[in-house]
């Protein structure tokens, strides 16, 4: 009747589990709680959870990110907890059978549950901005693969109170991964979950692609696209093109697992080699698609606090399309040490260097944009300059690895763990906090907290240095990934800084939430009227903020690269415009998209747990629910034109002061002085 | 429109990428291409996994003794003959003459039915005789791609069961000629996949 | 005039540096707008860290690949420093000389292209990299794990099967094995021939150089050397289960006559690898210690590399 769930599913015996579960249980009570009392569930309702809004799904991917952050670097603070204890004789506090399943929780999380959603949290949002229209092309779409990667996010979060989690590392290597030698649900559940967000991230690839190529304002040809569109599209593609060899990939790994079949095995002529191939080929692009939009986050906050625009745009689009294209060519790079030969090592490792070099042609083009700049020292600047000092030593260590007898020393060893965090923390994490505080005021309409903002970043870039830079040097002294203790009584003080760094991160985290509640306390006093806070050069800024449902009222007609900055020079940037206002139609919100998902995980813990009679419920419902949408043809809502002109009027921005059209004195004279040739 | 959008559209010469948005049904293509894509990269993982596996026969019968391929070639011409007809049906739907499209529609119904049916009973024989999907590396390979394929067939019968209910209730809207067009796409990129198995995994069977 | 300009700005950029240093180190308690104090924080770090590690491990090599592949590391890394340390130096120095509040930087607001300093900027990167792709491509060749090494001697053949959670080590032609130890002559080449097992391994012993995977139904080949005796650590680089930190193996480099003298003393010891034995050897166990056997019957390595003693267990089983 329940397949293989059972009572003992629940790990009664683990208090720490059990102490986890009581206080989300508590924390999830007191939320709903509230909720209820206070009348929000319409509000809610109405607003975020049926939203087809891509600036609401936008927000909804970044508080997901966050959340699910909290739960990945708890696994991470266990983790270098247990190896500073866990040295010479001593076991530490984490038995292996704990330990593996909390790496493998960390790597799959923070991937798949923290990177992701941020990442495509922040295009969601300002795409759409940036380009110049109304919302996504698909905006239900949308919304689905919104809740596809909640449901997979509840799947992974089940795990940890109703069964188990995967002991097999991020990517569930077989014949490890094989129910062979991981008979339990831990496999599944990481596999489900994947699948489930996984065809989430392929729609929202579809979409964002779609978006980018087909619906961008008037004049607005490629040239003239911001080069965070640019990098949003590589990795929009990147993510058409790998996430179905990964959704392959899984499929073939739960048919060996559920139906028996022998594609990774160890008998009857199964071939884990294939796997490994197959999981890089979609692993290699995936960390570019994380990478590409924060390097376009990167572009835009430089050119906008030096006060002039990107220096080299067609190079940087160049790297960025080039990084695209040869990010496919490169898979091997992870497993030199499988022996495939010297040529086709030296083939790959030369191919994986290639791509060093866009990637430094872009590091020269942010350098030379603040040559001639006036630059301002806003938060999103600090985390840019951290990032271009952090990311390169992390892109050395890289180069260094893809030698392949270098990579024969360092492979799989804590050198490896400190490049990835590297460039991960350096690049991504950096990005998706400068994008984040850039693009802040957009959504809310008031700033984020300035001094708290460089208290997080402060936590974060000394905080990373300390926990990272140890294992750059353990892993030189021998020390591999993954060890649940070690022989090696001296590394112990290593691994007490590497804890003392993540300590300090975690400072950093708490130090965000302190940041937001402040920041939502002093929202008045920190009100941005303008839409513009930051004399910006992009679209998104010429609306007002928090921006309408419909985003422009008129779409804008765009004659160059920082189309912002030249009608700010024409001085057509104020608002309200000219002339006639019409009706405008926006789609109309649905609840298909938490509706799919609720069947989606109904359809995956079944799977999980081998209850085939709920799976076919969830199967069947998700169809339903898919079909009673499609037959719906009133899609649309009118929103009528003096509404829209009320609004342009409610919003209308100060009369111009000078040539430059700037609001803000401060600015003013930057502006002002743009005409100079000197 | 503001008047700089419709100068700029109205304007002879403007290239496609500076008219602004694309009309829904561009769009809506353009999208369904993009996902035809992604389907695709999933058969090529496939694929490339059988080209791999397809000697790990673990001691069982090889490709060449198991494929019958006249049987196959039965099917392939049903498959073929099925797309020749769904073009049949998108004319009909485009001149919104509703009985040839049910006709059209209906056989391309049936004959990707026979398709079905006959692929199943080539699964099935296999299954019988001992050579199914859990007897060797190569034989899950070549179930999980032929088989991957019959599932898009399947689901493309419903989907195309689907649209004829929906031209019955909803008539010929933009909306409902937008997903035709959409699953004519479909329907065709199956086809051209099935010549990629049919080649690779029937006529490359040594 | 340009060129000259900006070389004048750098200049002026370097001679004010003292100076901008003292007085962002006043400030810095003050407003916090200066990132160089991170930048002296990083730095002391690296070094920590370097000294740190260079007494042990893969810079402290004791065999001919190991070595090749330190300098490796160590050329490579030098090159790219040369480029990484001015771009990270050049980006503060760009940061803070035309920070907004410095009225004498000169602000060049339509300034984004320079076809010269384009083509700097592909030319070096490019440059490097084909530089190290060159020692990539040759150091790939001459550093493949299954290519002999250059040596008089022949080498001593050593078949390596990694079970769980330890290591079998089979001498083929002394028909001796050992688990979780090995003994090999210095100056001698040994040549390795692994294989697995369940699950992938790594076999690694970071003193010597190179590791390789270890994976069932497949053989895998390495070569190595130890040049001066001692003990040396080895590990198991690919995790493999929840016994996977007990993988710890040493490998003990002697002169080649007290080699052949542990080799005869080990033949004359008990201790037979028949396949009672090695059944039981195949189950799961954690943390088992060092195991001798002085006699070999049969060589089990061709079996377990044809995949036939592919071993299941389960994770209970194994704790």
């Amino acid at each position: 009747m329940f397949g293989r769930l059972t009572w003992s599913a629940i790990p009664f015996d683990q208090p720490i589990v059990m102490g986890t579960c009581a206080a989300v249980g508590v924390v999830l009570l007191v939320i709903f709680a509230l909720v209820t009392f206070k009348g929000w569930w319409p509000y809610l309702w109405r607003e975020w959870i049926t939203s087809v809004d891509h600036k609401r799904i936008g927000a909804m991917y970044m508080i997901l990110g966050l959340v699910m952050l909290v739960r990945g670097f708890s696994d991470a603070i266990m983790m270098r907890t247990q190896q500073a204890l866990a040295a010479g004789h001593a076991a530490g506090y984490l038995p292996p059978e704990h330990f593996d399943q909390i790496f493998s929780a960390h790597g799959t999380i923070m991937i798949f549950f923290v990177a992701m959603p941020f990442v495509i949290g922040l295009m969601n949002f300002a795409l759409p901005l940036q380009l110049g229209v109304r919302d996504v092309a698909f905006p239900k779409l949308n919304s689905v693969s919104f809740w596809l990667t909640a449901a997979g996010v509840l799947l992974v979060n089940l795990s940890l109170f109703v069964g188990e989690f995967a002991r097999t590392g991020w990517l569930a290597y077989p014949p490890l991964s094989e129910l062979a030698y991981s008979p339990g649900v831990g496999v599944d559940y990481y596999l489900w979950s994947l699948q489930l967000s996984g065809l989430g991230t392929l729609l929202s690839g579809i979409n964002l692609t779609t978006t980018i190529l087909k619906l961008r304002a008037p004049g607005m040809g490629y040239k003239r696209m911001p080069v965070f569109c640019w990098t949003a599209l590589a990795s929009n593609l990147l993510i058409v093109a790998a996430f179905p060899v990964l959704t392959a990939t899984f499929a073939m790994l739960l048919l060996d697992r559920y139906c028996g079949f022998h594609f990774f095995t160890n008998d009857l002529g199964g071939n884990p080699m294939m796997y490994i191939n197959l999981i890089w080929i979609w692993g290699h692009p995936e960390v570019y698609i994380l990478i590409l939009p924060a390097f376009g986050v990167f572009s835009e906050v430089v050119a906008t606090f030096s006060g002039k625009p990107l220096f080299g745009y067609r190079s940087m689009v160049l790297a960025t399309m080039a990084i695209c294209v040869l990010s496919f060519m490169v898979w091997l790079h992870h497993f030199f040490t499988m022996g495939a030969g010297a040529d086709v090592n030296g083939f790959f490792g030369i191919a994986t260097m290639i791509i060093a070099v866009p990637t430094g042609v872009k590091v020269f083009n942010w350098l030379f944009t603040l040559y001639g700049a006036r630059v301002q020292y806003n938060v999103p600047v600090y985390w840019t300059l951290g990032f271009i000092v952090t990311f390169v030593i992390g892109g050395m260590t890289g180069v260094l690895m893809a030698i392949p007898p270098a990579d024969f020393v360092l492979h799989n060893s804590l050198f490896l763990i400190a490049h990835f965090h590297n460039v991960v923390i350096g690049g991504v994490v950096f990005g998706v906090m400068a994008g984040m505080t850039y693009w802040f005021p957009k959504a809310f309409g008031f700033k984020l907290n300035e001094r708290l903002g460089k208290a997080v970043f402060w936590c974060w870039f000394i905080g990373f240095y300390l926990a990272f830079m140890p294992l750059y040097a353990l892993g030189l002294m021998g020390a591999t990934r993954r060890m649940q203790h070690y022989p090696d009584t001296h590394w112990q003080p290593l691994m007490l800084v590497a804890l003392s760094g993540a300590v300090v991160i975690l400072l950093g985290i708490v130090l965000t939430v302190i940041q937001i509640a402040v920041s939502i306390r002093q929202r008045h006093a920190n009100r941005d009227r303008s839409g513009d806070p930051w004399n910006a050069r992009t679209l998104e800024w010429s609306i007002p903020s928090p921006p309408p449902a419909w985003n422009f009222t008129r779409l804008p007609s765009v004659e160059g690269t920082d189309a912002y900055w030249h009608m700010k020079k024409e001085g057509t940037a104020q608002r309200p415009l000219p002339g006639a206002y019409v009706d405008l139609h926006l789609p109309r919100n649905s609840p298909v998209g938490v509706f799919l998902a609720f069947f989606a995980v109904t359809l995956g813990f079944a799977l999980i747990w081998r209850i085939y009679w709920l799976a076919a419920v969830g199967l069947v419902g998700a169809v339903v629910v898919a079909l009673i949408e499609s037959w719906k043809t009133d899609l649309a809502i009118r929103v009528p034109a003096p509404e829209v002109e009320a609004f342009e009027h409610a919003h209308a921005t100060a009369p111009l002061r000078g040539p430059s059209g700037s609001r803000d004195t401060v600015h003013d004279d930057v502006v002002a002085t743009s005409g100079d040739r000197s | 429109m503001s008047a700089g959008e419709q100068a700029l559209t109205g304007m002879p010469g403007v290239p496609l990428s500076l008219r602004g948005p694309a009309p829904t049904r561009v769009v809506a293509g353009f999208g369904f291409w993009l996902f035809l894509l992604s389907d695709i990269i999933i058969f090529a993982a496939l694929f490339a996994t059988y080209a791999v596996l397809s000697h790990s026969t673990a001691g069982g019968p090889s490709a060449a003794e198991l494929f019958d391929k006249k049987h196959v070639f039965l099917e392939t011409m049903c498959l073929l003959a099925s797309s020749v007809t769904c073009g049949f049906g998108s004319l009909a739907i485009q001149r919104t003459d509703a009985r040839a499209m049910y006709f059209w529609m209906g056989v391309t119904f049936l004959l990707g039915a026979c398709f079905l049916a006959m692929e199943g009973r080539e699964f099935a024989s296999m299954v019988a005789a001992g050579s199914g999907p859990s007897h060797s590396a190569f034989l899950s390979a070549f179930f999980t791609l032929v088989g991957t394929h019959g599932l898009h067939v399947t689901v493309g019968l419903v989907w195309l069961v689907v649209m004829l209910l929906q031209v019955a209730t909803l008539g010929f809207q933009p909306m409902v000629s937008r997903r035709f067009f959409c699953y004519g796409l479909f329907w065709h990129a199956l086809d051209i996949v099935w010549i990629g198995v049919f080649t690779i995994v029937y006529l490359g069977a040594k | 005039m340009v060129v000259t300009e900006k070389l004048c700005g750098l200049a002026h950029a370097a001679m004010e540096f003292p100076r901008r240093l003292r007085c962002s180190a006043r400030h810095w308690l003050r407003d916090r707008t200066s990132p160089f104090p991170g930048r002296s924080v990083v730095g002391i770090l690296l070094g920590c860290m370097m000294l740190a590690s260079c007494s042990e491990g893969v810079l402290d090599p004791h065999g001919q690949v190991g070595r090749a592949e330190r300098v490796i590391l160590g050329d490579a890394t030098a090159i790219m420093l040369a480029v990484v340390i001015p771009v990270i130096i050049l980006t503060l120095v760009f940061a803070w000389w035309f920070r907004a509040g410095n009225r004498r930087a000169v602000y060049r607001p339509e300034w984004e292209y320079s076809g010269r300093i384009e083509l700097i900027i592909w030319a070096i990167p490019t440059l490097v990299i084909l530089f190290l792709g060159g020692i990539a491509w040759i150091g790939s060749h001459d550093l493949d794990p299954p290519k002999p090494l250059d040596s008089a001697t022949p080498p001593l053949e050593v078949e390596v099967v990694s079970l769980d959670w330890r290591w079998l080590f089979i001498y083929p032609r002394e028909h001796i094995a050992t688990i979780n130890y090995l003994v090999v002559p210095t100056g001698v080449p040994v040549h390795f021939r692994l294989t697995s097992t369940s699950v992938m391994n790594s076999f690694f012993i970071p003193q010597l150089g190179s590791q390789i995977y270890t994976m069932p139904g497949m053989t895998t080949q390495l070569n190595l050397q130890a040049d001066s005796p001692g003990t040396y650590a080895g590990l198991s680089a690919q995790f493999s289960g929840p016994g996977f930190s007990d993988m710890r193996f040493t490998l003990r480099a002697e002169p080649i006559e007290r080699f052949e003298g542990w080799v005869a003393q080990v033949r004359a010891g008990s201790g037979v690898l028949n396949e009672p034995i090695l059944a039981q050897l195949v189950r799961p166990t954690r943390a088992a210690g060092e195991l001798t056997y002085g006699s070999v019957p049969r060589d089990p390595f061709e079996m377990v590399a044809g995949g036939h003693m592919a071993t299941l267990w389960s994770p209970k089983e194994a704790l």
